[in-house]
């Protein structure tokens, strides 16, 4: 089925050409921007499993790129593990602990699971400042020789750049293979009215806690990636509340509940954002676009771009997903 | 012969009101049984409590031998019992079809997408809602959407059927239109129990009637038997004549 959607082609194509536009010419400070647009591709994708196929805002959706990025600089640079395994095995841990914690807070609903994913994300960030072995307050650090591993550090940026982009591709198809199977029906049930999805036989329990615990593992993967990357990790920018919000602005540009909505809400924000952060006049003004933008939204276009895009051109709903 | 449905002396108390006092009841194979009563008679109440959205504090629920009190819903339809809401619940942002499509995947059979989908396409054709399928639930009208809620509840597959108010609010083509589709069900091995304030409707569907008022069970029989009743004349019905008026008019 996955196999004969035209939008599985569309993702691969915009991951191949991802790929193509740094490579070609050998243009690192545009697969510098471009890593960026991947993360947050890979952001608003899975955070689109809870906001737009379930119906439960997560604020706190960041925490699992930032435990991610924790476990797998810990694992990579302090314990001279592989990378790719680290950031898998980081994946599968956030995933862990997300099913966990799923089951007992999504329990709740509305308001109140939305003030509990803050909570969440205060509470982790508190504890991992006071977390010895992962250095307190100022982080981890990778050391130059760890990249050696990789052939060097700037062989390193462009492995890990070649792994977020198949992370962002991955994210991409993961959402679209939900949103066609039997697991997104009752996901989409539970969005619409939970009260009737039980009565008709979904485990809503069950579900939310897997959608929970998935959309936590490709995140995880992800902050592995970027944090051994960049080269070092601490409490505030791994686990950024800004961005956890930003997360919400991009998804519901881009229209929520669709797989090229949430990648393009994604890639348009931050191309947005970068521009207005390099800009001299308009830097530190990016948050007062980006609470514009959403008010606007919320407004006047409650389904984003693709939900604009579904209303000009019915067809296209019946193509783009 | 063993009844589809065994419910003994369920209460549940809330707060301070007694919702359902010990009642007690059964639904055999091939029945329709109606259940009338008052508004805030605990009519719902107590289909909440037979399909497990609300624990009882006392009493047991037993369907085809198997005490399932207090399972959740979602399992208590897996064993084929499956009902419908007085207050319409359509999955709004979704297509009529894909609403049945959930029904029939998480039903009693536990389909795949694709015979889902074909179950579904034979359910609406018997509620008259093929030709809407590929509409939002939320653009039905409300006959429309108390189909949907019966046709949702059909493709599970059920054994039993628990139709809360399926006649409310129509028009009389529609409850007409409504009655034959009850029967319909019936004639194809499905049991059925549900509410209904429609006095005439009830009285020539049932083959029994329960009687609830401030939740207690007041009289249990044959239509006729119960419209006789003097106690359910003065709690509901309100007129001694009203059993040969109704038969008059059948």
């Amino acid at each position: 089925m996955i196999l004969r959607h035209p939008v599985l082609y569309i993702i691969l194509a915009f991951a191949a050409i991802m790929v193509w536009l740094p490579l070609h010419g050998n243009n690192v400070s545009l697969r510098e921007d471009l890593i960026l647009v991947a993360i947050a591709v890979i952001l608003a994708s899975n955070l689109n499993l809870m906001i737009g196929y379930t119906g439960y805002v997560n604020f706190g959706h960041i925490v699992f790129y930032g435990l991610g990025g924790y476990i797998g600089l810990y694992l990579a640079a302090e314990k001279g593990w592989n990378l790719v395994l680290a950031a898998l095995l980081a994946g599968v841990g956030v995933s862990l602990f997300a099913l966990v914690l799923g089951l007992g807070i999504l329990r709740l609903r509305g308001a109140y699971f939305a003030l509990a994913t803050i909570g969440i994300l205060v509470a982790v960030q508190s504890f991992v400042a006071n977390f010895d072995p992962w250095g307190r307050s100022t982080g981890l650090y990778v050391s130059f020789d760890a990249y050696e591993k990789l052939g060097g550090a700037r062989h390193a940026l462009w492995v890990t750049y070649f792994l977020v982009i198949a992370v962002m591709a991955l994210s991409m198809i993961l959402s679209l293979g939900i949103k066609m199977s039997k697991f997104g029906l009752g996901l989409f049930a539970i969005r619409e009215d939970e009260g009737a999805a039980v009565v008709l036989g979904v485990n809503t329990t069950v579900y939310k806690a897997i959608i929970y615990s998935v959309s936590a593992f490709l995140p995880a993967v992800a902050g592995a990636l970027m944090f051994y990357k960049n080269g070092m990790i601490d409490p505030s920018i791994a686990f950024e509340f800004m961005l956890s919000l930003e997360g919400i602005v991009m998804l519901m540009l881009g229209g929520k509940g669709t797989v090229i909505g949430a990648a393009l809400g994604g890639g348009l924000y931050e191309k947005l954002r970068s521009y207005l952060l390099t800009s001299p006049k308009l830097s530190n003004f990016h948050l007062v676009i980006a609470g514009g933008l959403l008010l606007v939204v919320v407004l006047f276009a409650p389904g984003g771009l693709i939900g604009w895009l579904y209303k000009a051109v019915p067809r296209s709903r019946k193509v783009l997903e | 012969m063993m009844p589809l449905l065994e419910v003994s002396g369920i209460t549940k108390r809330f707060g301070g009101l007694l919702a359902v006092s010990d009642v007690g009841f059964t639904v055999g194979e091939r029945e329709i049984l109606g259940l009338i009563g008052p508004n805030g008679a605990g009519k719902t109440t107590l289909f909440n409590l037979v399909n497990g959205v609300i624990k009882p504090d006392k009493g047991t629920v037993k369907f085809c031998g198997q005490d399932i009190t207090s399972h959740p819903p979602n399992e208590v339809v897996h064993l084929g019992l499956a009902r419908t809401h007085q207050i319409v619940k359509p999955l709004h942002g979704m297509s009529v079809l894909e609403n049945v499509i959930v029904g029939a995947c998480f039903g009693r059979d536990y389909l795949h997408l694709r015979p889902a989908r074909k179950v579904a396409m034979e359910v609406l054709e018997r509620v008259n809602l093929a030709d809407h399928s590929d509409k939002a639930a939320s653009s039905l009208t409300i006959a429309g959407k108390k189909r949907l809620e019966v046709a949702r509840a059909l493709a599970a597959n059920p054994k039993l059927l628990l139709l809360d108010e399926v006649l409310a609010g129509l028009n009389p083509t529609e409850i007409e239109y409504m009655i034959g589709i009850v029967r319909g069900i019936r004639d194809s091995g499905i049991s059925v129990f549900m509410i209904e304030h429609v006095m005439q409707a009830i009285m020539s569907l049932s083959d029994r009637l329960v009687v609830l008022s401030f939740g207690q069970k007041l009289a249990e029989g044959t239509p006729l038997e119960v419209a006789r009743d003097p106690q359910v004349i003065e709690a509901y019905l309100g007129d001694p004549d009203i059993a040969t008026k109704l038969k008059e008019k059948n």
